[in-house]
């Protein structure tokens, strides 16, 4: 096989894979720290996605200006769902909490169809690209990458050197002494949901920039996000990381190789697969849970 | 729940089901069709769900390929039952095979295990089109007789599936392997040191969960003679039927039924006429019984004869 192809391939499946690491980072923080499968997770990526589209059609304000406002207005809106809501049953078995939220989702999804609709839609911002010899990188995906990176590095900061961070570190060691520490759990939960609720609205944001984007589409992107947490492991930054460059980069050659859906399908037996050899993931700690 | 009370309400809802023939109106017969189709599903979810308390959303997996067993296999001239029969079958050994990989999963890797054997067996059935028809679906032999016979016919052949499920229900609930799941619900490790085959009974459950529903994907085939990987694979029916265990009672005989028919009614009655809202308003009634009706509606009836 051609090199320059196989190096173009992978390069694809990088850019991809830094954005399934933006999208699952978010999901693997609520499930690491509130122990929640948050069925929401990808109609929220797909509703910040869908503002941005109508923010720069409608007000001609650039992705990159609306990303950060974006984000902070899904972030918000989760942190009170799951203060005044979620919090309630928090503590219930997985089957209540998912299924709580698989509810919230057949609203929220509802609603976007009738407020917008399904159509796919994205922002044209044709920036160019880069060619290094018969490699070819267009600017915006190479810019959705690094903006990607870069709020996935600002998280892990977050988490390593804030207060807060600390605060949610700490709560999802133990909730019990955290909580004798004097940290008030239920409003870290909170806080912790709309940190993950704002990962996926500027996810959504650069996810419009690449490809259309529509409420068909939020299924997908959830189970991404179950992949990349599984394959990377729960709970950790790098995990997400790694679990995400290595979808992209498995799905990039394998739609190359066997087409696109045999790529989905890879993509789900590598996790189960890994679900059944190593549940903790690649980089996961026993015990995480 | 009192046992006779139990029996009444059995009783009442499968007289009501055969009834749905005299009202004359094949509407009626449909939405009848429909609750025993759902209460089969809700049965089955039970096994797994209600008494092990394993977290499945792998009903929809094994309506897919019950559906699409029966089909093919009708497809290729086996008769009718015996092709929904072959169909249950295939389920039954394909639930094993599964269910031995993925409940060594608990909680939520279990969950998100059993969601992904829907998603995997979905996209199989869109990329195998040579065989599947892929994503443009199979069309079914359609069963001769007449819209009024046929209606009818599929209106009993579910009913007969429900039955099969009761009995098997009753069979487990009285049997060691019931007692053994409810310890495993209870706590896994200690039912493993008393002395409880927790993998046996866990993949016994499962592959009970898989076989009505493989019987009842098969005949929902037949009845509506064309399936497609969305239809047949469904998200939503694989999260819909636990809510309708959780509906009416979960690890209970008649909880099933009763959760089923509700929604397929107060779907069919309130919210038919809001269409556009259909989505909103199942996730409307979800958050309302998790918050308001956490033990299901018989655990309701039970809080309200104690407070009496």
């Amino acid at each position: 096989m051609d090199v320059a192809l196989l190096v173009q391939v992978v390069l694809n499946g990088l850019m991809l894979g830094a954005l399934y690491a933006c999208i699952a980072v978010g999901f693997s923080l609520v499930w690491g720290v509130l122990n929640i499968i948050n069925m929401l997770h990808g109609s929220l990526i797909v509703l910040a996605g869908y503002l941005t589209c109508s923010l720069w059609t409608e007000a001609h304000i650039h992705p990159f200006a609306s990303l950060i406002p974006v984000g902070l207005v899904i972030g918000v809106g989760a942190a009170v769902l799951q203060f005044v809501l979620i919090n309630r049953v928090v503590q219930q078995p997985v089957l209540t909490t998912l299924t709580l939220t698989f509810g919230l989702d057949m609203i929220l999804y509802n609603l976007m169809n009738s407020v917008f609709d399904a159509t796919p839609r994205r922002v044209t911002l044709d920036l160019g690209r880069v060619t290094l010899g018969e490699v070819v990188l267009p600017w915006d995906r190479i810019a959705a990458m690094l903006v990607a990176l870069a709020l996935t590095a600002l998280l892990y900061g977050i988490l390593r050197g804030s207060r807060l961070g600390r605060a949610i570190v700490a709560v999802r060691m133990d909730r019990e002494a955290a909580s004798l520490m004097g940290i008030r759990v239920p409003r870290i939960y909170a806080l912790t949901f709309g940190l993950g609720a704002f990962m996926a609205g500027v996810c959504g944001a650069l996810l419009s920039i690449v490809y259309p984007i529509t409420t068909n589409a939020t299924g997908q992107l959830l189970g991404k996000a179950f992949i990349v947490c599984v394959v990377g492991g729960l709970g950790t930054v790098p995990g997400a990381l790694v679990g995400g460059l290595a979808l992209g980069v498995t799905e990039s050659l394998g739609s190359h190789w066997f087409g696109p859906q045999a790529a989905a399908l890879l993509g789900f037996a590598l996790m189960l697969a890994l679900l059944v050899v190593r549940p903790t993931g690649l980089l996961g700690r026993k015990g995480y849970e | 729940m009192a046992s006779h009370w139990r029996r009444i309400g059995i009783g009442l809802w499968l007289l009501g089901v055969a009834a749905a023939p005299l009202s004359g109106d094949n509407y009626v017969i449909k939405i009848a069709t429909f609750v025993a189709f759902y209460g089969a599903l809700a049965l089955s979810w039970n096994f797994i769900g209600g008494y092990a308390g394993y977290p499945s959303f792998a009903t929809a997996a094994f309506v897919g390929l019950g559906s699409y067993a029966g089909a093919l296999c009708q497809n290729a001239g086996v008769p009718m039952v015996l092709s929904w029969g072959l169909a249950a079958g295939v389920t039954a050994i394909a639930a094993a095979a599964l269910g031995f990989v993925v409940l060594r999963l608990r909680g939520h890797y279990f969950a998100i295990g059993s969601i992904a054997l829907v998603e995997i067996l979905s996209l199989i059935a869109s990329w195998w089109s040579g065989l599947t028809g892929g994503g443009e679906g199979l069309n079914v032999t359609i069963l001769p007789g007449g819209p009024v016979f046929i209606a009818r016919f599929f209106l009993y052949a579910m009913l007969a599936i429900v039955v099969l499920a009761l009995v098997a229900t009753v069979l487990v609930e009285r049997g060691r392997l019931g007692f053994g799941l409810r310890c495993i619900a209870q706590n896994e490790d200690a039912a493993e040191m008393v002395g409880v085959p927790t993998t046996l009974y866990k993949v016994l459950a499962f592959v009970l969960s898989g076989v009505f529903c493989g019987a009842a994907g098969a005949a929902y085939a037949s009845w509506v003679a064309y399936i497609a990987p969305t239809d047949a694979f469904s998200i939503l029916l694989t999260v819909k039927v636990p809510v309708m265990v959780l509906l009416g009672g979960p690890g209970t005989v008649f909880g099933p039924l009763l959760g089923s028919s509700a929604l397929v009614l107060l779907e069919e009655t309130v919210w038919a006429r809001f269409l556009e809202f259909h989505q909103a308003i199942l996730g409307a009634v979800i958050v309302a019984l998790i918050f308001f009706l956490p033990g299901g509606l018989l655990g309701l009836a039970g809080r309200v004869r104690k407070s009496a």
